[in-house]
């Protein structure tokens, strides 16, 4: 109480010298709960967060600091980041703590091919070169690529590597390798055609700036289709883990495809295999196609893994859809263990390959039970279980069964009767 | 009458802006040189078209193996060190896919093996091997997983020509890829 009413003094005497309608508005609410705050039932009154050099208030603002939400390595006892030698590898996003359906820029996951050193890449030395199967090649500064028709979109991105396992105890673990941004830059299809691409085109390669040129091979259909040259990220510049200043999205592909620090685009005949293709190869031809494209996928984030609900009545499930196939056309939720699924409410309108926040209104009667949400997408793919892949391809569903290519299966979490949610594969 | 005369002098409005639009739109960015392309194109293709001058042999990649620094991630053997695997601990399983996932052995081109160690290797020196040691390595790599004799040295001309022993058992991305198509033909997930 002493510690309130120093602040609170404090308060007064700077108040005393402060001018401008902006501040003494902003400081009108904290002296009515000064005035009460003798009472029992007042609201408490806060201390200032003063608008100095250190809080961050003026230049770039600051959250609170008791929101305290962060990103974590992946996968838990995996590889460390950063590891002792300051190389980031793996770093997963908290779901769990997430509103609506933008990842802010400092939680959006991320993957590094291999433990890698972020590039300090000055955007005004750095150049986009398009060439190979064109007509006309061209190189873009950051400027030119500034002037040139802009578009802004929501895409999730998500790792190949976003796969759920038993060991995983909340959705940050399980499903923490996707994230969804806005993303600002040129149609890679508008450079392309300013280049001129010429008709025996049929994939190109993407290629980073960073030490080790990371390079993926992709169908020049895709490329004309809806890729994106990126600058900007959720409102400002793309940031440095991410690709900062440049950086390819290819929307609903798998992530390592969204080549970061993107300093040149070749246009080839056919597929070239570099680098990150070598990990796309595969003995099995259905295995290869089901690990490139993202499937339908979606996961309540609350309640999940480690939350608790306090105890029986009104709760909104909410979670995450999204897909490579395009928009999410129907979310369902069951709160039974999959025995009744009911449909959920969209918050806002399905973009193509975005997140979509969806909600589920539910009455918990405290008895122990298992939440699960499946999604379809526009083009007709369904969100699967694990058991009905199994059942696809003839396999045994146990624990030794591995989800072919990508796994976009269901998660279930199970609530017990004194509130904790855990990992339904656990 | 007018109309049509309206109508057709329009199609032919419209299809004089088609042809331009063929030609750049916009008129911003510059156009490289040939020699900065070369300079800045490092992606090597199965037809290796794109490999510069140069030669090397498993002899000269053996020593540059360990003076590089390769050995101290790979392992003095390449199969016992932190970083993967360079040579299979199952030789001679005859499934090449059994063998493991050994870049110099799972390419289906050797061209993806000099790609591979052009561009990203040596860690945190990457980009600092002449074409030669490039070659070299390449060659060692090879001769350590029997793809090429140990007195084969590479160029520019053999290095695309070594016959891998994937041979052509291997799956890709699907090369016909449509927008708005399902991962996998059929597939209902």
């Amino acid at each position: 109480m002493g510690s309130k009413r120093s602040v609170r003094r404090e308060f007064l005497k700077s108040g005393a010298a402060l001018a401008g309608g902006l501040t003494l508005g902003a400081a009108a609410p904290s002296l009515a709960g000064q005035q009460a705050a003798e009472s029992h039932h007042a609201p408490p009154s806060w201390p200032m967060i003063k608008g100095d050099k250190e809080s961050n208030l003026v230049a770039y603002g600051d959250r609170s600091k008791y929101v305290t939400s962060v990103r974590i390595a992946h996968p838990v006892g995996g590889r460390p980041s950063p590891d002792q030698f300051g190389l980031t590898f793996h770093i997963a996003s908290p779901l769990q703590d997430s509103v609506g359906v933008i990842t802010p820029s400092s939680l959006h996951y991320v993957a590094t091919t291999r433990g890698a050193f972020m590039p300090d890449i000055d955007p005004k030395e750095h150049r986009l070169m398009i060439h190979g199967l064109v007509d006309r090649p061209l190189t873009f500064t950051m400027e030119d690529l500034k002037r040139l028709p802009s578009v802004t979109r929501l895409h999730f991105i998500e790792c190949a590597g976003n796969r759920s396992s038993r060991s995983g105890k909340n959705v940050q673990q399980t499903h923490g390798m996707v994230s969804c941004a806005e993303w600002t830059g040129v149609l890679l299809s508008t450079l392309l055609k300013e280049c001129g691409v010429k008709d025996s085109a049929k994939w190109f390669v993407a290629e980073g700036a960073e030490e080790v040129k990371g390079a993926s091979s992709m169908p020049i259909a895709k490329a004309m289709d809806d890729c994106l040259v990126a600058y900007g990220m959720n409102g400002e510049a793309v940031r440095p883990q991410n690709g900062f200043p440049l950086r390819l999205m290819v929307p609903g592909f798998e992530g390592i495809f969204h080549t970061k620090y993107l300093r040149r685009i070749k246009v080839v005949d056919r597929y070239y295999i570099n680098y990150n293709d070598f990990g796309h190869l595969d003995q099995d031809r259905d295995e290869a196609a089901l690990g490139y494209q993202i499937g339908p996928k979606s996961v309540i984030t609350f309640p999940s893994g480690e939350q608790r609900l306090p105890g029986k009545g009104f709760y909104e499930i909410s979670g995450l859809a999204w897909s490579g196939g395009g928009a999410i056309k129907l979310v369902e939720v069951s709160t039974d263990g999959g025995k009744k699924w009911n449909k959920a409410e969209f918050k806002g309108t399905p973009q193509r390959m975005a997140f979509t926040r969806f909600g589920y209104q539910w009455n918990w009667d405290g008895n122990e039970t298992e939440i699960l949400s499946r999604c379809t997408d526009e083009i007709g793919q369904a969100q699967p279980t694990r058991a009905q892949i199994a059942k696809y391809w003839n396999k045994p569903y146990d624990q030794t069964f591995s989800v072919p290519g990508l796994d976009n299966s269901v998660q279930p979490w199970r609530i017990a009767s004194d509130g904790s949610v855990t990992n339904g594969f656990a | 009458m007018g109309s049509h005369k309206i109508l057709a002098f329009a199609f032919v409005v419209l299809m004089g802006v088609s042809v331009l639009a063929q030609g750049p739109k916009y008129g911003i960015g510059r156009t490289p040189t040939t020699e900065e392309i070369k300079a800045i194109d490092i992606s090597i293709g199965p037809t290796g078209e794109e490999l510069p001058p140069g030669k090397g042999s498993p002899k000269e990649g053996a020593q540059l193996y360990r003076t590089k620094g390769c050995a101290a991630c790979h392992g003095a053997q390449a199969i016992e060190g932190p970083a993967p695997n360079l040579k299979s601990k199952d030789p001679k399983n005859p499934d090449v896919w059994a063998r493991g996932r050994i870049l110099p052995l799972r390419a289906p081109f050797a061209t993806i093996v000099w790609d591979y160690i052009n561009r990203g290797m040596p860690l945190n020196r990457e980009g600092t091997l002449t074409a030669d040691e490039v070659y070299s390595l390449t060659a060692y790599l090879l001769f350590i997983n029997d793809v090429i004799p140990e007195d084969q040295a590479l160029d520019q001309q053999s290095l695309p020509k070594v016959k891998m022993p994937i041979g052509d058992n291997y799956a890709l991305v699907p090369a016909d890829w449509k927008p708005g198509t399902r991962r996998l033909k059929g597939y209902p997930y």
